[in-house]
C-alpha cells in the first residue's frame, strides 16, 4: 500500500540563507532520487527550520514495479550459426544482458526486415524497504551546501553537526545509520520549551506533532506567523512596520518558534542618516524598521522575534534595546567624525592608496586613478549628450567626489550605504543638489529591477564607472570565463544597456563611451589590444536582455548580427523581425540568393547604380520603384518603424517579379556590364533592409 | 556578577566538564586563539581540552578610554574541546545558566558567524550566539589551523567577557563595570587605554616596528630550520610577535593597503610553517596526550603517509585512532 514517507534530519542551526535555498531545491532533487529508483509517489515536500531539514514524500508506494523489457540485438543470422547453435555474438548480446543464452528469443522487429534476437528479461520490483536505507542515507549525503564542516572524529561532512535522524514510511521506521545516528521514530522538540523527545507516529502527524513540542516545521506557517506577530506589534505601538521581504524571508528561518516584540530607541539618533539607523536594525540585528502611518516617517521604534517563549518579554526588550542603543551610538559617532571633514577632500586623497585593481599597473591601479578616469570620461560623454557648459561642469564636479564616501568611516561600517553617505555628506559640505543625487545614483542599478539613474549626471558617471571598470578587467585579461565573473562585468554591461535603453536620446552614447573609456585609461599607461572581445562581450549581454524581454533568439541574433551599439535602434529592428511577412521574406530571398551567387563567383559587384546602363523597362522600373521605397521609408526608418519599412518592402513585390519573371531580364547576362549593373541594382535595393536584420540567420528566410 | 566572578565561574565549571585552566600567554596577542593552547593544541590527533581568559590587544580598537564599548585591549575567554563532543551546544548553555543567563528569561539563539582567519591560515564554521540580540560569544567548529585540515575536530567557545559582565551588571559603559566589590574596570584599565591609544596612534616608531616585524620573522624561521633539529614553541613565539608588530603599524597607519595583504600572508607562512613542524614534533614525541597504548598505532600511520605532506600524516594518525575514539578523552 502507497503510504506517506517522512525523512528528518536533525541538525545544529542552519543558516537561514542556506535554510531556503534547501527548502527550494531539495524537492526536484529527491524526485529525481525517487524516479532513479523507480519509487511512484504524489509529491514531495520539504519542511524545515533552523534545527532541521525534513521531507515528506505523499503515498510513496511500497514496491517498485516488476520491470519487462525487450532488447533487441543482432539478426538471427549473426547471433546464431547454421547449425543453431549461438555465435559469439550471441553468447555476448545474453551476457552483456544477464539473460539465459537459450532464453534468448526470435523475433521480427517493426521497421526492420529479417528477424532479431531479443532479449526479454523480467525484472521483479523490489520492496520499498529495501531500498530506503541506502536511498535516504545518499540523499542526506549527498545535498549541497555552499560550506559545510566535520565534527568530532567524524569524517562525515553536513552543514553542521548532525544530531538526529526520523525516517517512517507508513507507519514503520526506515531502518537506516548515517553521520552516526541511527534513524528511528523519535524528533525532538524545541531547544529550550520542549527539550524532550517527539514520537512521530507517521508523515501525517508530524507538522502537528511538532506544533505541539513548540516548533513550526512548515516555513509559509512560519511566515504566518511571523506576519501575524508584526501585524500585532502594529496594533500594539500604533505604527507600522516597513515592508521588507527579504528580512522576512531571513527572520521566518532564525528561530522553530518566532515570537514578536518590540522595542524603542531614544529619539535623539533620528538625526543621524535614517539609512544609517535602518542599516544598524536591519543588517546587525535582523530588526524590521517601525513608521508612522500618518507621513510614513521612521520613528523610533524596531520589531524583533525572539526565538522563543521567556518567562518576560521586557527583558528581553531591555537587552535588544541595549545592543541597538550602542551601535546607534557608533553610528552616530561615525556620521559626526566624518562630517567633521567638511570637505570630500580628505577621503579623495586616501582613495590615491586603496587599490581598484592592481592588474592596471602603477598608473593606473588605485581607485584615486579610476575617479580621474571617470572625470574624463564623464566630460567627454556630457558632449555627446548634448549637455550644456555649466550640466557638464556639475557632471565633472560630480565625478571628482563620485567614491570620496567610500573612505569614510560611516561606509567602512556599512559598506552597503556607499553612495548614500555621499549624497548625505555632499549636502553637509555645501554641494549642489545635483551633485549629491549623482553621487548616490553612479552606482545605480543596485540589482535586477532596482531604480535606474534620474539625474543626467548620476547617469553619464554610472555608465563611466561601469565601461572604465569593464574596459580595464578585458584589458589585463580579466573578462568572465564560464560561470566565474568576479568582479561583476556582467552585472555592470548589463546596467550600461539598462540605462542607454531608458532614454531614448542617448541610445547613440555606446560609441563615444566606450571610446572615451580606452582614451582614458591608454593615458594612464592601460592599452586595449582587443576592442572586438569588449564588443562581442556587450552583444551578447544585450542578446540575453532582448530574449529576457521576450524576443525569440533567433530575432534577436538577427537583429544583433547587423549592430549592436545602439540598443533601442537593436531592439526595434528585433522586435520587427516577429512582423516580417511571408511576401517580404520571399523578395528578400531571391535577391540576396543571387547576390550571394555572384559573390559566390568573386564577382565585384559596383557601389553605384548606372541608369543609363538600363536595357528594359522592367530594370528602369525596379529602380524607379526602389527609389520611391527609399524615399517612403526615409520617415518610418527615422521614427524605428520598422514593420512599416517592411511593409514598404513587400509592397515591391510586383516590380520585383516582374524583373526576375517572363518577360524579365537575366541578372547574368553575358554581357559583363549589363550583369555588373544589374547586380548594382539588386545589392542597392537591398542594403537598407540588410541593416535591419540579418534576415539568413532566420527560420524560414533563404 | 562581579567581572572577576565571571571569570571564576566560567573556570570552574569547565574544569569540572574536564578541561585543563591554562593561563593566559605571557606575548601579546590579538584574540585568544593565537594562544598555542588553541592554535597548537588543534593539531593532529591528541585530544586537549583547555579553558583560560586571555588579555587581546587590538591596537585598532583603542578609543583613549573614551567609548563605552570599544577599546584597545579586552579579555576572551576561551574554551576549547578537541575532540567536539556531539552535545557542546548543550555544555555551552549550561555554562551561560552557570553566570545567570538562563534561556528561559533571555532569548538565545545561534546566528551563523563563519570564522577565518587570514593571518592563521585558519577558518572554521559556526555561530555568534546572541543573548537577547547582544552577541556574547563566537561559536567555531575549527575545521583547518596553519593549512593543515583538523581532525579531530576542535569547539573553540569565546565569550566576551566585559559584553557578558555588562550585561550581567546593567552597565551601559564597560569602564563602569565593577571587577570586584571595590574596583571598577576603568580603575584597573583605563590609564592603559589612554597611554596605549596614545602610543599606538602617535607614538610608535614605524621604523622600529617594521624592524622588529622583520627580526621576528627572521627568528621564526630560522628557529625552524635550525640544523640541529626545529625550535618550534619559541618559533611560534616570533610568529605570535611579528603578528602584534603588524597589527601595531596598522594602528599607527604605517601600512598602506596594498602592503597590508603582503604583511598578512607573510604571518600566514609563519604560521603555516609552525603548524607543520608542530605536529611533526608531537609525532616525534609519540603523541604523548593520546592513550597509551594508541600511541603507536598514530606515529606509524603518521610517518606512513608523512611523505605526501604533513596534513597526509595529520590525518593518517588521527583515522588510525578514530575507531577508538570512546578510549580517548574527551569533555562531558
Amino acid at each position: 500500500m502507497p503510504a506517506d514517507l517522512l525523512f528528518e534530519i536533525g541538525c545544529e542551526e542552519i543558516p537561514a540563507k542556506m535554510l531556503a535555498r534547501q527548502l527550494v531545491d531539495v524537492p526536484a532533487f529527491v524526485e529525481l532520487r525517487l524516479a532513479a529508483a523507480r519509487l511512484e509517489h504524489k509529491g514531495v515536500r520539504a519542511l524545515g527550520t533552523p534545527r532541521r531539514l525534513a521531507v515528506i514524500v505523499k503515498q510513496l508506494v511500497d514496491r517498485q514495479p516488476d520491470l519487462h523489457e525487450e532488447v533487441v540485438g543482432p539478426p538471427v543470422s549473426a547471433a546464431f550459426a547454421p547449425d543453431g547453435t549461438l555465435t559469439k555474438a550471441g553468447q555476448g548480446f545474453a551476457a552483456k544482458n544477464g539473460v539465459a543464452p537459450e532464453s534468448l528469443q526470435k523475433k521480427q522487429v517493426a521497421g526492420k526486415k529479417g528477424e532479431y534476437v531479443v532479449a526479454v528479461r523480467d525484472v521483479t520490483g523490489q520492496d520499498a524497504r529495501a531500498l530506503l536505507p541506502n536511498l535516504l542515507s545518499e540523499l542526506a549525503a549527498s545535498i549541497a551546501w555552499p560550506k559545510s564542516q566535520r565534527w568530532g572524529w567524524s569524517e562525515t561532512t553536513f552543514v553542521r553537526p548532525v544530531q538526529w535522524l526520523v525516517a517512517v514510511h507508513g507507519g514503520e521506521v526506515v531502518p537506516l545509520t548515517w553521520a552516526g545516528h541511527t534513524a528511528g521514530r523519535s524528533s525532538r522538540g524545541h531547544r529550550f520549551l520542549s527539550p524532550g523527545p517527539i514520537e512521530i507516529a507517521s508523515a501525517d502527524s508530524y507538522v502537528e506533532a511538532l506544533r505541539g513540542a513548540h516548533v513550526v516545521v512548515d516555513p509559509d506557517a512560519r511566515k504566518d506567523l511571523v506576519r501575524a506577530e508584526l501585524k500585532r506589534l502594529e496594533g500594539a505601538t500604533g505604527l507600522r512596520v516597513r515592508a521588507d521581504e527579504t528580512l522576512l524571508g531571513e527572520v521566518i528561518h532564525l528561530g522553530e518558534y518566532p515570537v514578536g516584540v518590540s522595542g524603542e530607541f531614544d529619539p535623539a539618533f533620528l538625526e543621524i542618516p535614517e539609512e544609517i539607523i535602518v542599516t544598524s536594525m536591519r543588517t546587525h540585528q535582523r530588526y524590521f524598521a517601525m513608521e508612522r502611518p500618518s507621513d510614513g516617517k521612521l520613528a523610533n521604534r524596531f520589531a524583533t522575534m525572539m526565538a522563543t517563549i521567556v518567562k518576560d518579554p521586557t527583558v528581553v526588550q531591555k537587552g535588544n534595546q541595549k545592543v541597538l542603543a550602542s551601535r546607534l551610538t557608533d553610528g552616530k559617532f561615525f556620521v559626526s567624525e566624518d562630517r567633521k571633514k567638511k570637505s570630500f577632500d580628505f577621503w579623495n586623497t586616501k582613495l590615491d592608496s586603496v587599490v581598484f585593481q592592481a592588474k592596471l599597473g602603477d598608473k593606473a591601479r588605485t581607485i584615486g586613478h579610476k575617479v580621474r578616469r571617470l572625470e574624463k570620461i564623464a566630460a567627454a560623454l556630457g558632449t555627446f549628450a548634448s549637455l550644456d557648459a555649466a550640466q557638464i561642469e556639475l557632471v565633472k564636479q560630480a565625478a571628482r567626489v563620485c567614491k570620496a564616501d567610500l573612505a569614510s568611516l560611516a561606509v567602512g561600517e556599512f559598506p552597503e550605504l556607499q553612495g548614500v553617505m555621499g549624497r548625505h555628506y555632499a549636502r553637509d559640505f555645501g554641494l549642489p543638489t545635483e551633485v549629491a543625487a549623482a553621487i548616490d545614483e553612479h552606482w545605480w542599478p543596485k540589482g535586477q529591477g532596482a531604480a535606474l539613474p534620474i539625474t543626467p549626471a548620476g547617469a553619464i558617471i554610472a555608465l563611466a564607472d561601469r565601461m572604465d571598470t569593464i574596459v580595464g578587467c578585458f584589458a589585463v585579461g580579466l573578462e568572465p570565463s564560464g560561470s566565474a565573473d568576479p568582479f561583476g562585468l556582467r552585472r555592470a554591461a548589463i546596467g550600461i544597456w539598462q540605462i542607454l535603453l531608458s532614454r531614448p536620446d542617448w541610445s547613440s552614447l555606446w560609441t563615444p563611451l566606450f571610446a572615451a573609456s580606452r582614451d582614458a585609461l591608454s593615458e594612464q599607461g592601460v592599452t586595449v589590444k582587443e576592442p572586438t572581445a569588449v564588443e562581442e562581450f556587450f552583444r551578447g549581454r544585450l542578446r540575453g536582455i532582448l530574449i529576457d524581454g521576450g524576443i525569440p533568439a533567433q530575432d534577436a541574433d538577427a537583429a544583433l548580427a547587423q549592430d549592436f551599439r545602439d540598443p533601442i535602434d537593436a531592439r526595434a529592428r528585433a522586435l520587427a523581425c516577429a512582423k516580417i511577412s511571408k511576401e517580404a521574406r520571399e523578395v528578400f530571398k531571391r535577391v540576396s540568393n543571387i547576390l550571394d551567387d555572384a559573390r559566390g563567383k568573386k564577382l565585384a559587384i559596383p557601389d553605384k547604380v548606372d541608369a543609363a546602363k538600363f536595357v528594359a523597362d522592367v530594370e528602369r522600373n525596379l529602380h524607379a520603384a526602389v527609389a520611391d521605397a527609399q524615399t517612403r521609408e526615409k520617415a518610418p526608418r527615422a521614427s524605428r518603424d520598422y514593420p512599416a519599412v517592411f511593409d514598404s518592402l513587400e509592397r515591391l513585390r510586383p516590380t520585383v517579379a516582374a524583373f526576375f519573371d517572363k518577360g524579365g531580364v537575366m541578372v547574368m547576362d553575358p554581357d559583363p556590364a549589363l550583369r555588373d549593373n544589374r547586380l548594382a541594382l539588386l545589392q542597392w535595393f537591398i542594403e537598407p533592409y540588410l541593416r535591419i536584420a540579418d534576415f539568413r540567420l532566420l527560420a524560414g528566410a533563404a | 556578577m562581579y567581572l572577576q566572578d565571571l571569570i571564576f565561574t566560567l573556570q570552574s565549571f569547565w574544569a569540572n566538564k574536564g578541561c585543563v585552566v591554562e593561563q593566559p600567554v605571557d606575548v601579546e596577542v590579538g584574540a585568544g586563539t593565537f594562544h598555542p593552547a588553541t592554535f597548537l593544541r588543534v593539531l593532529g590527533p591528541e585530544p586537549w581540552n583547555a579553558a583560560f581568559a586571555q588579555f587581546c590587544r587590538r591596537p585598532s580598537d583603542g578609543r583613549y578610554g573614551e567609548n563605552p564599548n570599544r577599546a584597545g585591549a579586552y579579555y576572551q575567554f576561551q574554551v576549547g574541546l578537541k575532540p567536539s563532543p556531539l552535545h557542546v551546544q548543550d555544555l555551552y548553555l549550561d555554562s551561560l545558566r552557570a553566570i545567570g543567563l538562563d534561556p528561559a528569561v533571555h532569548d538565545v539563539r545561534f546566528v551563523e558567524d563563519d570564522w577565518e582567519s587570514p593571518t592563521l591560515g585558519a577558518w572554521g564554521l559556526g555561530w555568534e550566539v546572541w543573548c537577547d540580540g547582544m552577541e556574547v560569544t563566537q561559536f567555531t567548529y575549527f575545521q583547518q589551523a596553519g593549512g593543515i585540515d583538523l581532525m579531530p575536530v576542535t569547539a573553540e567557545l569565546t565569550y566576551g567577557v566585559e559584553r557578558l559582565a555588562m550585561y550581567l551588571q546593567n552597565v551601559d559603559n564597560m569602564f563602569d563595570l565593577q571587577w570586584d566589590k571595590n574596583v571598577t574596570y576603568g580603575q584597573l584599565r583605563q590609564p592603559w587605554e589612554v597611554e596605549y591609544s596614545t602610543y599606538h596612534f602617535e607614538e610608535l616608531t614605524a621604523d622600529i616596528a617594521f624592524k622588529n616585524f622583520d627580526t621576528f620573522e627572521g627568528e621564526c624561521k630560522r628557529l625552524l630550520a635550525r640544523p640541529a633539529g626545529p625550535l618550534v614553541l619559541p618559533a611560534y613565539e616570533f610568529c605570535m610577535k611579528a603578528s602584534h608588530a603588524f597589527n601595531s603599524l596598522d594602528a599607527r597607519g604605517a601600512i598602506s593597503v596594498t602592503e597590508r595583504q603582503r604583511f598578512i600572508g607573510r604571518v600566514r607562512g609563519m604560521a603555516k610553517a609552525c603548524a607543520e613542524t608542530y605536529v611533526a614534533s608531537r609525532a616525534r614525541l609519540g603523541f604523548p596526550l593520546l592513550p597509551k597504548h594508541l600511541q603507536q598505532a598514530a606515529v606509524d600511520a603518521f610517518n606512513g603517509a608523512a611523505d605526501a605532506g604533513v596534513n597526509a600524516g595529520a590525518l593518517a594518525a588521527a583515522r588510525a585512532v578514530a575507531p577508538f575514539e570512546k578510549e580517548i578523552a574527551h569533555a562531558s
